[in-house]
C-alpha cells in the first residue's frame, strides 16, 4: 500500500481506519457499498448482506453501516456504549477457503500486528431471531477484546444459504479505540488531524448521543410508533402479494426490495418500542415473530427474482 | 505392529467441544476397527483448537482370513433352491460343494473363504464414514460446495486431513481417501501465528515432536498442567494465590495451542465490587483468573490471561489490551452494582406485577404473593420467625431485576443477600435471599436457617405444583422447569433438617394460590407424592442405599411425611440386612404366595380373624400369639416412631413363622381348618404392614 499521509494512517484517525478497511477490500475484489439509507439494528440488515446472502449467485461486498440499538443508549456517559455506531461489513459469497487468512490481513493493514498481539477465534454462534437466520462462527478477539463477529451464515430469511457466505462485522469504534489507545469512545480522533483542527467523535457524536437517548428512552411518540409497525407490516405483506408476477403462480417476483425495506421499518419500530418499554416479556417474543414472518416472506420472494435465483 | 495417525486440521474448534469429540474420534475409530477384526493394542486422541488427532498403534497389517460352512439345500433337491444356493455361495457347480450327512438326511454345505483385506484399505473405507457422521452437537457448511445438497458438514471449515499407516521402522503410507475434495496426506500445519508453515508427519512419534517444534502442544492436559502451574507461579511470586477454576482451565485450554500465562492489574478501587462479581465480570468476559490474598482470603487487584503467542515485546501490548478491556468491563460492574445500591429491595417489586412468569401460572409478582403466603404457613412447622420469614419471602427474588443479575445471572440470590444486607435487612431475611434457591443439586448445601428453609420450601413447592397444575410435568430426559431438581431439593430439605411435614397439606395449600389447575386437580397432590416417591427412589440408589424399600413404604396408606418414609425405609434396610430380617422377608413372601394362590383358586380373599378352637397344632398357636404379642409391640414403637424398635418387635416373628412353615400343612383336608390357616397365613402379612409392604421388596 502506498505510504499514506499521518492523519489518514487508522491508527491516528477514525475516517482513516474506515478508509483503509474499505481500500483493502476493495483490493481484494468487494463491490464497496455505501450505507444502507434506513435505520437498521446492524450491518446485517442491509439487503447487501440479508437478501444478497440468498441464492447462488457469487456476491462479494463490503460497506459501512451506521447501526441503531436505541435500548444502548448512555446519554453520552458510558465510555464504550452508543445507540448509534458504525459497523464496517464485508459478505463474501461463497465463503473463500483463506477467508481467515485475510480476515487476519486485513487487521494487519489496520495496523494489528500478529506477532505482538493475542488473536483469537472464540466461539460465537449468531443467530437473528427477527431475520430467521443463523450461522457459525467466532468473536474475534484481540488482546482480550472482542473486535469483530466472523460467520458463516447457514440460514438467512429462513432460506437455507447455498453456498454458503462469510460475513465479517468490524465493531469500528472499538477497533479504533484499540489501535488509537483510547479508554472513552468520545476520545477517539476522527480526522486524524492534531491541535485546532482535530474533531474528535466526541465533537461529532455526544450531542446526538445525548438527545437520542431522551428520546429513545423518555419521549419517543409510541402510539405512533405501534401505528408505525402495524402499517409497516401491512405495507410489506401488500407489496409482496403484489409482487408476483402473473398473479398466483408464484414463479417471479418483481418488488422484494421494497417490501423488504417495510420489514426493516417494522424491525426499527419495534426496537424503539422496546427501549421505551412499553412492549411486555410475551408481546415482545410475538413482535419478534411478526418481524420474522415478513423477513421469511421477503427471503421467499427474493429468491424468486433475478438476482436471487438460479442462473 | 502397524500404527494409524489420523488428524482432522480445521479453524477453530469450540473450546467446550473438543474433549468430547477426541474422545468420540477414540470411540468411533477403534469400535470400528473391532468390528472389522482388527484388534489393536492402543488407542490415544487429542484436541486443539485447531485440530483432532488420533494414534492407534499394534494394528494388524490384515483383517484375519474368514472361514465359514454354509449349509444348503438336500441333496437331489429342487433345482431352484440349489441354483439359489450356488448363487448366494459364489459356488460355480454343486460339486463344489461337500456333502454332509446328518440324521435329516444329505445337505450340501459350502465352504467359503473370505480373505481378510488389508488393514489399510478397511481403514480407507471406515475413517470417511467416521469424518461424514461426526456426532458434532452443532456442524456447519461452508465455501463453494456449500451450493450442492450432501456437502460436508464439519463443526468449522475442516481444511487437512492426515492419514498415516505403517510400520515403525518403515516409511508409512497414506490412508488414502477424499472427502467433499479434502484429499488425505501427511501434511499439516502448526501454531497460527508462530509456525504456519507445513510440516510432513509420518506417524505419531514425529507428529507430535515437530508440532511441539511448530509451538503447539497437543494435549489438552499438557497445556492445562502448564497453565495451572505458570499461573499459581505468577500469582506466588507476588504473594498471592491462584483462585483455581476447574471449568476455566478446561475452557482457556481450549483457546490456546501454545499458552502464555501473564498477569495484569486493575485498579484497586474496584475491589469496593463484590469479590464474586469481580470474579464472574473476569472470568465470563475475559477468561481469566483471579488471585487472592492468602492471608486474607479476598481478592487482589490482579488477574492471570493466558495468551496463544510468545509475543515480541515480552507480552507488554497483550496486558496492556487485557487491562484495558477489564478496566472497562469492572467500570460497567460497579457501575451496575452503585447504581442497584440506589433502589431498595422492596421498591423493584412493582415491576414484577408486570413481568410473566409462565403464561399459565400468571406474573412473577403473583407468584412472588403466593410463595410469601405459603412460606407463612410453613414458618411455624420449620420453627422459623413469621415475620421474617414473609419479609424474606417478599424480597428474595428482587435482585432478578437489579443490573448486576440483569449481566450475570449466576449471581442471582448472592447480590440478593448483599443488597438485603446493606439495607440492613436482619441477617436471617438478607441469608434467606441467597439460601432460598439451594440445595442446587445433590452436591449443593442444604440451608439450615429456619428463615432460608421456609421459603425455600415455598418457593419449591409453589413451582412443583404449578407446573403440575398446568401438566407441564417432566418427561423422559425432558424436565425444562429443573422439577426433578426442585422435588429432590424438597427431599433434602426436609430429611436433612428432619422436618415434619405433610407433603399433601403442602401441595393443598400452594394448589389454592394458583390461577389455573389442570381439570383433574383433586388427584394433582397424590400425583406430586408419587413424584416425590420417585425421586426419593433415585436419591436413595445413587446413595447406594436400597430403593425397592420406598416403594415398600408408599404402599402403605397415608405416608406423606417425607421424614419418616425416609426414617422407616432407614430402619427397614437395616433389619432386612440381618439373618432375622431376611428370613422373616422369605417366610411373609411365603405366606403371600400361598395366600395368593389360594385366594385365585377360590376367588375370595382370607382376611378376619382366625378361631383360636380352630388350631389344630403347637406351632398354630405358637404362630397366633407371637403374631399378637409383635402386632402390639411393632403397633406401639411405629406410634412412638421407633421404627427400630418396631423392627426388633418383628423379629421375634421370624422363629414362630419358620416352625409354621416347617410343620404345617396349610391346605388341610379339613376345609375349616385350612381357611382358618389361610386367615393365620393373612394375619402375618396384616402384622408386617405395620413397617412396610414386605410384598413390595425385591430378594
Amino acid at each position: 500500500m502506498d505510504a499514506l499521509p499521518a492523519h489518514m494512517r487508522p491508527e491516528r484517525s477514525f475516517q482513516g481506519l474506515i478508509l483503509t478497511l474499505q481500500r483493502y477490500w476493495a483490493d481484494y475484489g468487494c463491490v464497496i457499498l455505501q450505507p444502507y439509507d434506513m435505520e437498521v439494528g446492524a450491518g446485517t440488515f442491509h439487503p447487501a448482506t440479508t437478501l444478497r446472502a440468498l441464492g447462488p449467485k457469487r456476491w462479494n461486498a463490503a460497506y459501512v453501516q451506521p447501526s441503531r440499538r436505541p435500548k444502548d443508549g448512555r446519554y453520552g456517559e458510558n465510555p464504550n456504549r452508543l445507540q448509534h455506531y458504525y459497523q464496517f461489513q464485508v459478505i463474501l459469497k461463497p465463503s473463500p477457503p483463506d477467508i481467515q487468512q485475510l480476515y487476519l490481513k486485513s487487521l494487519a493493514a489496520i495496523g494489528v500486528d500478529a506477532a505482538v498481539h493475542d488473536i483469537r477465534f472464540v466461539e460465537d454462534d449468531w443467530e437473528s431471531p427477527t431475520l430467521g437466520a443463523w450461522g457459525l462462527g467466532w468473536e474475534c478477539w484481540c488482546d482480550g477484546m472482542e473486535v469483530s463477529q466472523f460467520t458463516y451464515f447457514q440460514q438467512v430469511a429462513g432460506v437455507e444459504c447455498a453456498p454458503v457466505s462469510g460475513e465479517l462485522t468490524y465493531g469500528l469504534e472499538r477497533l479504533a479505540m484499540y489501535v488509537q489507545g483510547v479508554d472513552r469512545v468520545y476520545d477517539l480522533n476522527f480526522n486524524g488531524r492534531d491541535g485546532d483542527e482535530k474533531v474528535t467523535y466526541g465533537d461529532v457524536f455526544l450531542q446526538a448521543e445525548q438527545e437520542y437517548s431522551r428520546h429513545n428512552f423518555e419521549h419517543s411518540d409510541t402510539a405512533m410508533l405501534f401505528e408505525q409497525f402495524r402499517m409497516a407490516e401491512e405495507a410489506c405483506r401488500k407489496y409482496l402479494a403484489a409482487g408476483w408476477r402473473e398473479g398466483s403462480n408464484r414463479k417471479e417476483h418483481l418488488m422484494a426490495l421494497p417490501a423488504y425495506d417495510q420489514c426493516i421499518k417494522a424491525s426499527h419500530a419495534f426496537n424503539l418500542l422496546d427501549a421505551r418499554g412499553v412492549i411486555s416479556v410475551t408481546e415482545r417474543q410475538s413482535y419478534i415473530l411478526r418481524v420474522r414472518e415478513l423477513a421469511k416472506a421477503c427471503g421467499e420472494a427474493w429468491v424468486h427474482t433475478e438476482a436471487g435465483r438460479a442462473v | 505392529m502397524p500404527e494409524l495417525l489420523l488428524e482432522l486440521f480445521s479453524e477453530e474448534i469450540p473450546a467446550r467441544m473438543q474433549a468430547k469429540a477426541a474422545d468420540d474420534l477414540h470411540r468411533m475409530v477403534t469400535d470400528k476397527l473391532v468390528a472389522e477384526g482388527l484388534v489393536y493394542e492402543g488407542a490415544k486422541a487429542f484436541a486443539t483448537p485447531r485440530r483432532l488427532a488420533l494414534t492407534v498403534h499394534g494394528i494388524p497389517a490384515r483383517q484375519p482370513d474368514l472361514k465359514e460352512e454354509r449349509r444348503g439345500p438336500r441333496v437331489g433337491g429342487p433345482e431352484p433352491a440349489i441354483q439359489g444356493f450356488l448363487k448366494a455361495t459364489g459356488l460355480s457347480s454343486i460339486s463344489e460343494a461337500k456333502i454332509q450327512s446328518d440324521k435329516k438326511g444329505d445337505f450340501y454345505i459350502a465352504l467359503i473363504e473370505k480373505p481378510g483385506r488389508p488393514a489399510i484399505d478397511v481403514l480407507a473405507d471406515i475413517l470417511p464414514v467416521i469424518v461424514r457422521t461426526f456426532p458434532w452437537p452443532k456442524s456447519m457448511r461452508w465455501g463453494e460446495r456449500s451450493a450442492k445438497p450432501g456437502s460436508l458438514s464439519w463443526v468449522r471449515p475442516l481444511h487437512a486431513i492426515t492419514a498415516t499407516f505403517g510400520l515403525e521402522t518403515e516409511d508409512p503410507d497414506v490412508v488414502k481417501f477424499a472427502i467433499d475434495g479434502i484429499e488425505t496426506g501427511q501434511t499439516t500445519y502448526g501454531h497460527r501465528f508462530m509456525a504456519p508453515a507445513a510440516i510432513s508427519v509420518r506417524r505419531f512419534e514425529d507428529y507430535d515432536a515437530k508440532l511441539l517444534n511448530a509451538k503447539v502442544v497437543l494435549d489438552a492436559e499438557r497445556r492445562k498442567d502448564a497453565i495451572l502451574t505458570d499461573a499459581k507461579q505468577l500469582a506466588f511470586a507476588q504473594g498471592f494465590e491462584l483462585v483455581e477454576d476447574q471449568n476455566l482451565l478446561d475452557e482457556v485450554a481450549g483457546l490456546v495451542e501454545w499458552p502464555v500465562v501473564l498477569m495484569g492489574s486493575f485498579d484497586a478501587d474496584f475491589l469496593s465490587i463484590p469479590g464474586e462479581v469481580i470474579r464472574a465480570t473476569i472470568r465470563n468476559n475475559q477468561k481469566c483468573f483471579v488471585v487472592r490474598d492468602p492471608k486474607t482470603g479476598k481478592l487482589a487487584s490482579k488477574f492471570i490471561l493466558t495468551a496463544n503467542i510468545e509475543a515480541s515485546d515480552g507480552g507488554k501490548a497483550i496486558v496492556a489490551g487485557n487491562e484495558r478491556v477489564i478496566r472497562a468491563r469492572l467500570s460497567d460492574a460497579k457501575f451496575f452494582y452503585e447504581t442497584d445500591l440506589k433502589t431498595r429491595l422492596e421498591d423493584r417489586l412493582p415491576k414484577f406485577d408486570s413481568i410473566i412468569f409462565h403464561e399459565k401460572l400468571g406474573t412473577q409478582g403473583e407468584r412472588i404473593k403466593r410463595i410469601e403466603r405459603l412460606a407463612a404457613e410453613i414458618a411455624p412447622l420449620v420453627g422459623a420467625d413469621v415475620e421474617k420469614t414473609k419479609r424474606a419471602a417478599r424480597l428474595a427474588k428482587a435482585d432478578l431485576l437489579t443490573e448486576v443479575v440483569g449481566e450475570f445471572p449466576e449471581v442471582q440470590g448472592l447480590m440478593g443477600k448483599y443488597y438485603a444486607l446493606a439495607q440492613r435487612e436482619d441477617a436471617a431475611v438478607a441469608a434467606a435471599c441467597e439460601e432460598h434457591y439451594k440445595p442446587q443439586g445433590p452436591a449443593d448445601r442444604v440451608p439450615t436457617d429456619p428463615v432460608s428453609v421456609a421459603v425455600a420450601l415455598a418457593d419449591k413447592m409453589d413451582t412443583l405444583v404449578g407446573f403440575w397444575a398446568i401438566d407441564e410435568k417432566p418427561t423422559g430426559s425432558k424436565d425444562p422447569f429443573a422439577l426433578r431438581r426442585a422435588a429432590l431439593g424438597v427431599i433434602r430439605l426436609i430429611a436433612e433438617n428432619a422436618l415434619r411435614l405433610s407433603i399433601l397439606k403442602l401441595a393443598k395449600s400452594a394448589m389454592s394460590g394458583l390461577p389455573k389447575v389442570a381439570a383433574d386437580g383433586a388427584k394433582l397432590p397424590t400425583d406430586l407424592l408419587a413424584f416425590f416417591a420417585d425421586r426419593l427412589k433415585v436419591q436413595l440408589r445413587d446413595q447406594g442405599a436400597r430403593h425397592d424399600l420406598v416403594d415398600a413404604v408408599f404402599a402403605l396408606e397415608g405416608q406423606d411425611d417425607l421424614l419418616m418414609v425416609v426414617r422407616r425405609v432407614e430402619a427397614l434396610g437395616k433389619f432386612l440386612d440381618s439373618d432375622d430380617g431376611k428370613n422373616l422377608l422369605a417366610g411373609t413372601k411365603r405366606a403371600s404366595n400361598i395366600l395368593s394362590i389360594e385366594e385365585k383358586k377360590d376367588k375370595r380373599t382370607f382376611d378376619g380373624a382366625p378361631n383360636a378352637s380352630l388350631y389344630r397344632l403347637d406351632e398354630e398357636k405358637a404362630l397366633a400369639k407371637a403374631i399378637d404379642q409383635v402386632k402390639s409391640e411393632a403397633g406401639a414403637a411405629v406410634a412412638r416412631e421407633d421404627f427400630a424398635a418396631a423392627m426388633s418387635a418383628m423379629a421375634k416373628l421370624r422363629p414362630p413363622v419358620d416352625a409354621f412353615f416347617d410343620k404345617v400343612r396349610v391346605n388341610d383336608d379339613d376345609p375349616k381348618v385350612r381357611e382358618n390357616r389361610l386367615r393365620l397365613l393373612n394375619e402375618i402379612r396384616a402384622a408386617t404392614r405395620a413397617v412396610a409392604d414386605f410384598s413390595k421388596i425385591q430378594d
